[in-house]
């Protein structure tokens, strides 16, 4: 009955891109792009690991154990000897060097583990639940033993489980320290194009300045200043707020640069001779059709955010352990000796590069696709 | 022109004040005044400070006045050559830095150089040769560049080299050298080790521009001038060179007032990666220590390389782009 005041599924192409939203058209121009879709599904995966990180990991990511020191990296073994899926790791043992007396621990393919899917680990807490529940742990380990798919550091830690963790680590800081990049952009680019004047003059001779300071230094001595006896908590948001008080420029560049390209719009003439108030041409005409270029710019401004971390951490000034971050974990990998000795400790640096990579195209998709009517 | 010069004169001064206060701000933020640590740390050594002496140092550095009256005693002293002293090292800041800041200058400014030199016939063969195969090399390469920190590249290339050559790729100089007095065979040491650092810190800088400037000039071979020029037998070279590369150039321009900056922060990073004897390992090092004192300089020292880095490539812009002048005033 109600059949007939249905509209019909898209007559035609044209009538539907001329009702579509703002939105909707980016949607459609950026679905086009291989490459950022890809890079779409990568960065969701890897904010999908940052909410699971717990539950992937395999083991402690803070429990040290001196016989596992500096493990390389194992793979999991799917089938038994009678050729049953039955997968299991290798366990480990202890032997004497006759020549120093001292035990050394090594990987003992005679004893052989069992893994056990979404069984019980170490506990955590989860959207405010307390559990242990795990995707892979070991039935029945003997002390020192676990799934080291990416091998141990020095002190015996799974790389693996701290890699996933280091993932929620530097991703929030990357997407929180960007959000308060985007309030101020957003605030001092719309005031500075508003009022113009003396005030956009400020503004932008502070953008200039900004710009031409080394920001590495200042970071550093910023982050230095930072009290010792600090949580981990205090010293991740006092990190963020550093990164971003430098970061937020390049964002208000643009938001100042749409405002004046739109201001000039006829959309914004006809919405002013009808009589709507600033506040309303600014957050209901204006902003929307300039919303998926600040998309584009965020996505751009994320990973020099995310660089921003590793960097300082990887020097020292920045998170510090027990906080576990890619820079904390490239810490370790700092000199050439122990990159000798274990190469697998570089394998901080991949997630790093797909990373940023993703974020890169995913940006450059969105800022071609913010043009819909280009 | 004189009022473009006078802006940017204007501008850096101010800039550089800027920095000098966030540089003094940073030696004031670690918690306690820093004669106590001074003190502290000149106890641990064994050498005892009277009462009087600390009383004199405070006199000295204005302690107990407000910021402003601090910040002028210790920037009036620096105006005269005169540093402060390194706590952990014992020696006038100026002596401990020495040629380390020209090192970080020179390894900069390398770097510039590379940048320039490669984005420029890079950023311009990819566009003319649009998806040919060395534009998708080059486009590789760049984002190689744009996704690999440079700090993450020194580290890999150190562990490739040592790897695959068992060779050590770190440090300015050669061992036997590094201690030398400056001789032509130094500097000619130092000439040989500095391409690789130069590189690895210019990479990233170079991507970005390499893309802008394909772009840019993408945009402008489409327009109908180019055609004119073609319709009118003008050779390929001519063509591509004379008009369309030298618009593309003006966006491209405004950007390298901000890679100088971007060049001397990188430089730190990489520095401390590769051993390389710039002020980077010493900035680290000194704020660790908290040896404010040191690593205040070393920032204050940094600021100033870059605001007058930087104006020396505006003007060098105006000189090469006679429409930014114009449209600067």
């Amino acid at each position: 009955m109600f059949g007939m005041f249905r509209r019909k599924p898209a007559v035609n192409e044209a009538e539907r891109h001329a009702t579509a939203t703002q939105l909707q058209l980016t949607w459609w121009r950026f679905r086009r792009h291989k490459l950022a879709m890809v890079s779409l599904v990568v960065v969701a995966l890897f904010y999908l690991i940052a909410i699971g990180a717990d539950f992937l990991a395999t083991t402690d990511p803070h429990a040290t154990d001196a016989r596992t020191s500096y493990i390389a990296p194992q793979g999991i073994h799917w089938f038994d000897d009678d050729g049953s899926l039955r997968p299991h790791v290798y366990g480990i043992k202890g032997v004497r060097d006759l020549k120093t007396f001292k035990v050394v621990y090594t990987i003992d393919p005679s004893r052989k583990v069992y893994i056990e899917f979404f069984g019980r680990g170490y506990s955590y807490s989860f959207l405010g639940m307390e559990t242990d529940r795990h995707l892979m742990v070991l039935k029945d380990p003997q002390r020192g033993e676990g799934i080291y798919l990416l091998g141990t550091d020095l002190l015996g830690r799974d790389l693996f489980s701290r890699l996933v963790v280091a993932t929620r680590v530097s991703l929030t800081i990357g997407l929180i320290g960007v959000s308060l990049s985007l309030f101020l952009g957003v605030l001092l680019g719309g005031v500075s194009a508003v009022y113009g004047g003396i005030v956009d003059t400020v503004i932008q001779r502070a953008i200039e300045v900004i710009r031409s300071m080394p920001t590495i230094p200042l970071w550093l001595g910023l982050a230095a200043a930072l009290p010792n006896d600090w949580s981990v908590m205090q010293v991740y948001f006092a990190i963020t707020i550093i990164i971003s008080l430098l970061a937020w420029t390049d964002l208000a560049r643009v938001v100042r640069g749409k405002f004046l390209a739109l201001r000039e719009e006829d959309f914004v003439l006809a919405a002013e001779l009808a009589g709507a108030s600033q506040g309303r041409i600014i957050f209901h005409h204006m902003l929307p059709s300039f919303a998926s270029h600040i998309i584009a710019a965020v996505s751009l401004a994320l990973p020099a955010m995310i660089i921003s971390e590793t960097s300082l951490s990887f020097l020292g000034l920045g998170l510090r352990p027990p906080a576990i971050s890619w820079g904390i974990l490239l810490q370790d990998a700092q000199n050439i000796q122990t990159l000798a000795l274990a190469p697998w400790l570089l394998v901080a640096a991949v997630p790093v590069i797909l990373v940023i990579l993703a974020f890169n195209f995913l940006g450059d998709g969105l800022r071609d696709a913010a043009d819909p009517y280009g | 022109m004189i009022a473009f010069i006078t802006r940017r004169l204007l501008l850096g001064l101010f800039t550089l004040f800027l920095i000098s206060v966030l540089s003094f701000l940073i030696i004031q933020l670690p918690p306690g005044d820093f004669v106590d640590a001074y003190i502290a740390q000149l106890a641990a050594s064994g050498s005892a400070v009277s009462a009087a002496e600390a009383e004199g140092l405070r006199q000295l550095y204005g302690l107990g006045q407000p910021f402003y009256v601090q910040y002028w005693k210790w920037i009036s002293r620096i105006l005269v050559g005169d540093f402060g002293e390194s706590m952990e090292w014992r020696r006038p800041v100026t002596e401990v830095i020495g040629d380390r800041i020209w090192l970080t200058l020179l390894l900069s400014f390398a770097a510039l150089v590379i940048t320039w030199g490669l984005a420029l016939p890079i950023g311009i063969f990819s566009a003319v040769r649009q998806y040919s195969f060395a534009d998708y090399a080059f486009t590789l390469v760049g984002f190689i560049g744009i996704a690999v920190p440079n700090f993450l590249l020194a580290l890999i290339v150190m562990y490739l080299a040592f790897r695959f050559f068992g060779a050590s790729v770190g440090g300015l100089f050669s061992a036997e050298m590094a201690l030398a007095p400056w001789s032509v065979e130094k500097v000619w040491d130092l000439i040989k080790h500095l391409p690789l650092p130069a590189i690895i810190l210019a990479l990233g800088g170079t991507a970005q521009l390499i893309r802008i400037m394909r772009a840019n000039l993408l945009d402008e071979l489409r327009r109908p001038y180019v055609v004119t020029a073609r319709a009118k037998g003008l050779s390929e070279r001519r063509t591509i060179l004379k008009y369309p590369v030298r618009a593309a150039l003006n966006p491209f321009a405004s950007n390298i007032a901000y890679l100088f900056p971007y060049l001397v922060s990188g430089s730190i990073i990489v520095s401390i990666v590769l051993g390389l004897p710039t002020v980077g390992p010493l900035l680290v090092k000194a704020l660790i220590a908290q040896d404010m004192f040191l690593a205040g300089t070393i920032v204050l020292l940094l600021g100033v390389m870059t605001v007058i880095g930087t104006f020396i490539s505006d003007l060098v812009l105006m000189w090469v782009e006679p429409r930014l002048r114009h449209q600067m005033d």
